[in-house]
């Protein structure tokens, strides 16, 4: 399939058109997504108007953005009005928000047709997709294996070819995980790089939507027009969207890269050769490399799994049957509140609810909760350390590639154990991208992760770089 | 910090939270959260009585919006989302208790 | 109300206010009383999946002011969420500020020179409103709700005050004080019946110099006058408790205004567990020192400051006029007052006529200019007009507007000039020889006579000082 850059190009000088290249994108969504369950709702005709506008524009000379007519799938916890959006959960099933997440109205005023909302873990609490209420998402590459989670709808989407790009949210490595099972880039931003407004939140100060693609440089045009200050989020950078698709080809000659002890530590062999193959890939380009260890990482999936769930308690609460989406009867509020909460939400999300409820709960809010808030800091603090040292840090972004259906669903910590290498961006409110390098069993994808400080997702972008010319060749 | 979670516990939790257990549901989240919070228990050892808790990676200060008004939403589409609306309202059962 | 024997009550406030912004707390839907419901709403205040607050710095002012007028300390602030569910919260969970407010400590001077000190004044936003159906339609026995959500993300700020009241009058004083700055820094417009300002009440008893009792927080204190019932019943219930050998227990009870009494409404053990921390959707708040300033510079005297301001125009002020003082600040009139007596206008007739007469008409406040109110009184003082023309051309004033002099010969005022009132005088005195005899005898109280004829004849619209004048002029 055609990059999102050459789908634009092709669309402005008039050598394809929007309407074209939704067609190709509809064909194949129509032709895999019965078997593989990628797409809860195919906006066709809206895509079709929003094609269709685009060409308009292009036959009248107007000037159209540097997405034009490009197809794109967004994760269905992200509001589009009219459009269904369920968060994978039958708590919303059937709800049409009034009103659109400004990434959405951004990616419109770019040019970009969304064409549909793609499926997810509930509410993006899990690393499979299994924990859809309508079904799990089949992984492209091997269809009895997961795409990973929670984004595994937009990742599935784009290794699928149906759509050249996706966005996703990432609470605690929720697109870079099934990027690396998938095969694709996928990047964490900064925290309140991206405008949140209109995602709907799992754990307000971890969460950031971001894009999944194909092509390092198809991320950084998606990234830079989502990106920027948001009046409407309280918790949006201040300053305008940086310019990143300039630097992709900036190289790595003289940065300081480490890798880190920690962050491969417990991942299969195939993948941590993959990261150790890619770390000398980054020295032949010029990188200075070193090796780090932060211990304070391996405490991150403690602290994790208990504030996204105290945040996500809360964030839930809304979810209650008075003025949207499902209500189950009960013969007082409270029984209502209770019966469509029962109803509504599935295993997973109760078990966070509930976990998120204690946490926070008289008595063992200190041990817990607050424990949990310092040990952030402490984690905030290890990073900076370790970026006073190095440019960027290197490891894997999930301990294995994509895994069998039903093999981690029996026990939650398991599952949560994927999540180990990248939760700790998430706590530190930093940047990372999964870049797809090397592969491991059964010849999948090997991702491998560059982490970066705070508004560095260009130098990001041009590490990777590195990384993607090696694997492709150009 | 303890691991001991209780079935009580977890009965009040899903009660705060507005969930009701069964029997089977009660054992195997009191099993399962259990474990979970155990691994939470590697925190507590840290002595961290002088670290500042983070409940924000930024440090963003005084972010606020200017008193303009600005559109609202149409009652129509407002009350077209509503499970039970009445009268211009949301309807709901009955309340049994006064707001805390 | 005194309590029996040694016993003293021990209060303190909790007051709501609602703030006085253009729109809600943290999204731009109008704050607006009395909308038709649901129309003021967004996917914010609807607490719609997806939405973000975003602080209202008008708020953030207004909060600031009424710290500053209560003396408090405006220091770094954080937002929390406190989570319960109820259906008039639409997140089903509150922003409040919770461990660090905006304004700390601070003290409240009543009238009667006691000092009531200020724990705290927080931001939070205000819940939406149901109305219960079926039933009694009140909310116990009622089969549904309805809800409204047009009041939901209104800010507030609450004014917590320490334990320092002793009685209910005190409590009263309190809260009308605070209802006076809270309207003078623009906070608020005070509306009670409107639920603009609402109150709970902590109270307590003891004996004297013993330590604190038990409270129990009164809730649903919507009138000054509920506010001095509920706690003169809460106090006395308490005594007679104690007395009976029993004990208070720590709970909310809910006051009744039709029966005039507090019931139970929750006790301590059933009390909710918030879970309150830290709202991630907001960053910290912390004005600084030249936004503080700017707040402090533009901030208006206070009800006591033009209390004594006022006062100090006044010889010697009778109880009746103090009260007049009271009226005319706690409406805001001084300013016609002043301009009067700079204008050479009686003070004590000013202020009463502001008392009286403005205070009746305020709905219509805006229609008066200081001008017009001046010269009607000067045409009062120098006997153009009776006081009860005079009250008249201030009426009409009210109503509609106008200059007072056009709007007095309209009325047919202007007849009673010196001439006709002399003619009338002259053709009594010739009907009423024994009185008027009488009268120049020395019978001052005749005179009263005469100026009850003058009245009669012309309906009224007579000045009793120009009678009085008329007959001096001819005895």
């Amino acid at each position: 399939m055609k990059s999102a850059q050459q789908i634009a190009l092709d669309v402005q000088s008039g050598a394809s058109s929007a309407l074209r290249e939704l067609d190709a994108s509809l064909a194949v969504i129509h032709a895999r997504n019965d078997e593989l369950n990628v797409f809860l709702y195919v906006d066709e005709e809206g895509a079709r108007a929003a094609a269709a506008e685009i060409d308009d524009k292009i036959a009248r000379g107007v000037s159209v953005g540097p997405l034009a007519g490009v197809p794109i799938a967004i994760k269905d916890n992200m509001c589009q009005v009219g459009i269904p959006t369920t968060c994978s959960s039958r708590i919303l099933e059937g709800w049409r928000p009034p009103y659109s997440a400004t990434v959405i109205t951004r990616l419109m005023a770019a040019g970009a047709v969304p064409v549909g909302k793609t499926n997810l873990d509930e509410f993006a609490m899990g690393s499979s997709t299994e924990n859809s209420a309508f079904g799990p998402t089949r992984n492209p590459l091997d269809p009895s294996r997961v795409p990973g989670g929670s984004s595994g709808g937009s990742a599935a989407a784009v290794a699928a070819d149906m759509t050249p790009v996706a966005l996703g949210s990432d609470t605690g490595g929720s697109i870079r995980q099934p990027a690396a099972l998938c095969g694709l880039i996928g990047v964490k931003p900064s925290y309140g790089l991206v405008s949140r407004y209109g995602l709907i939140a799992f754990a307000s100060s971890l969460d950031q939507i971001g894009p999944f693609s194909k092509t390092v440089m198809d991320s950084a045009i998606l990234l830079e027009t989502i990106a920027g200050h948001d009046p409407m989020d309280s918790t949006s950078l201040p300053e305008p969207a940086p310019s990143l698709s300039a630097h992709v080809e900036d190289g790595v000659v003289g940065k300081q890269i480490a890798l880190v002890r920690e962050l491969i530590d417990g991942a299969d062999p195939d993948v941590v050769a993959s990261v150790t193959r890619a770390v000398e890939v980054l020295k032949d380009a010029g990188a200075t490399i070193i090796e780090l260890s932060i211990p304070e990482l391996r405490l991150g999936l403690s602290a994790y799994y208990l504030i996204a769930p105290a945040e996500a308690s809360s964030n839930l609460a809304r979810y209650d049957g008075v003025r949207f989406g499902l209500r189950v009867d009960g013969e007082d509020v409270e029984a209502m509140n209770t019966a469509t909460r029962t109803a509504g939400f599935g295993a997973e999300v109760k078990r966070r609810i509930m976990l998120g409820t204690y946490a926070l709960s008289a008595g063992y809010f200190d041990a817990y909760y607050g424990q949990a808030l310092k040990v952030r800091t402490q984690m905030i603090d290890a990073f900076r350390r370790a970026y006073a040292q190095a440019d960027l840090l290197i490891g894997a972004t999930a301990p294995s590639v994509a895994f069998p259906f039903g093999s981690k669903t029996s026990n939650p910590m398991a599952m949560y154990l994927s999540d180990v290498f990248t939760i700790p961006t998430n706590l530190a409110g930093e940047a990372a991208i999964s870049v797809p390098f090397g592969t491991g069993e059964a010849g999948l994808p090997t991702g491998v992760q560059l982490l970066g400080p705070g508004r560095s997702e260009a130098q990001l972008f041009a590490a990777a770089r590195v990384l993607e010319r090696e694997e492709r060749g150009s | 910090m303890t691991s001991l979670l209780r079935r009580e516990d977890v009965a009040h939790v899903a009660k705060l939270a507005r969930l009701s257990l069964s029997e089977e549901e009660l054992e195997l989240y009191t099993e399962q959260l259990g474990q979970i919070l155990e691994h939470a228990n590697d925190m507590s050892t840290l002595q961290l009585d002088d670290v500042a808790p983070t409940a924000h990676p930024f440090g963003l200060i005084n972010v606020v919006r200017d008193d303009i008004v600005r559109p609202s939403l149409s009652r129509d589409v407002v009350l077209a989302m509503a499970p039970d609306a009445e009268d211009g309202r949301f309807a709901v059962p009955r309340i049994m208790g006064e707001a805390p | 109300m005194t309590l029996p024997g040694s016993w003293e009550m021990v209060v303190g406030l909790e007051v709501h206010t609602e703030l006085k912004t253009a729109t809600k707390m943290f999204c731009g839907c109008a704050n607006h009383f009395g909308a038709e419901p649901n129309t003021n709403v967004c996917p914010v205040c609807l607490g719609l999946p997806g939405s973000l607050p975003v602080l209202n710095e008008r708020a953030v002012e207004l909060a600031m002011a009424i710290g500053i007028a209560l003396h408090s300390t405006i220091a770094p602030s954080t937002f929390h969420r406190k989570n319960y569910f109820y259906p008039d919260m639409p997140k089903d969970f509150q922003i409040s500020q919770y461990d660090l407010p905006i304004n700390s400590g601070g003290y409240l001077d009543l009238p009667d020179g006691s000092r009531v000190t200020i724990e705290r004044a927080h931001l939070e936003e205000d819940t939406g409103k149901s109305t219960h159906l079926g039933g009694s339609g009140r909310i116990h026995g009622a089969d549904r709700s309805l809800v409204d959500y047009n009041r939901s993300g209104v800010p507030l700020v609450e004014i917590v005050s320490g334990p320092d009241i002793r009685s209910s009058a005190q409590a009263r004083a309190y809260a009308s004080e605070l209802r006076g700055i809270l309207i003078a820094t623009g906070a608020s417009d005070g509306r009670m019946e409107e639920g603009s300002m609402r109150i709970d009440a902590n109270v307590s008893v003891r004996k004297a110099n013993e330590p604190f009792g038990t409270r129990c927080e009164i809730k649903n204190l919507n009138s000054l006058r509920s506010l001095h019932r509920a706690i003169d019943y809460e106090a006395l219930r308490q005594v007679e408790v104690i007395e009976d050998g029993g004990v208070i227990r720590q709970e909310t009870r809910h006051w009744d205004e039709n029966l005039g009494v507090t019931s139970t409404m929750r006790t301590k053990e059933e009390a909710e567990d918030y879970r309150y921390f830290r709202e991630p959707d907001l960053v910290d708040l912390a004005p600084e020192q030249a936004w503080q300033d700017r707040i402090r510079l533009a901030l208006p005297a206070m009800p006591a400051e033009r209390r004594t301001t006022l006062q100090a125009r006044l010889s010697a002020p009778t109880p009746a006029q103090l009260d007049a003082v009271e009226v005319v600040i706690d409406l805001n009139l001084e300013r016609f007052v002043n301009a009067a007596i700079d204008a050479t206008i009686d003070p004590v007739l000013a202020l009463a006529r502001a008392a009286n007469e403005l205070a009746g008409g305020l709905e219509g406040i805006e229609n008066l200019t200081i001008e017009a109110f001046c010269a009607t009184l000067h045409m009062e003082q120098s006997g153009q007009l009776s006081a009860t023309q005079a009250k008249t051309v201030l009426g009409e004033l009210l109503a509609h507007g106008g200059d007072p002099s056009a709007i007095a010969s309209a009325k047919g005022f202007e007849q009673l000039s010196s001439d006709s009132l002399g003619s009338t005088v002259e053709t009594l005195i010739a009907e009423n020889p024994d009185e008027w005899s009488r009268y120049r005898e020395g019978d001052e109280k005749l005179a009263q006579f005469f100026i009850g004829q003058v009245m009669k004849l012309t309906k009224g619209q007579a000045n009793g000082k120009a009678v009085i004048a008329e007959l001096q002029s001819r005895r």
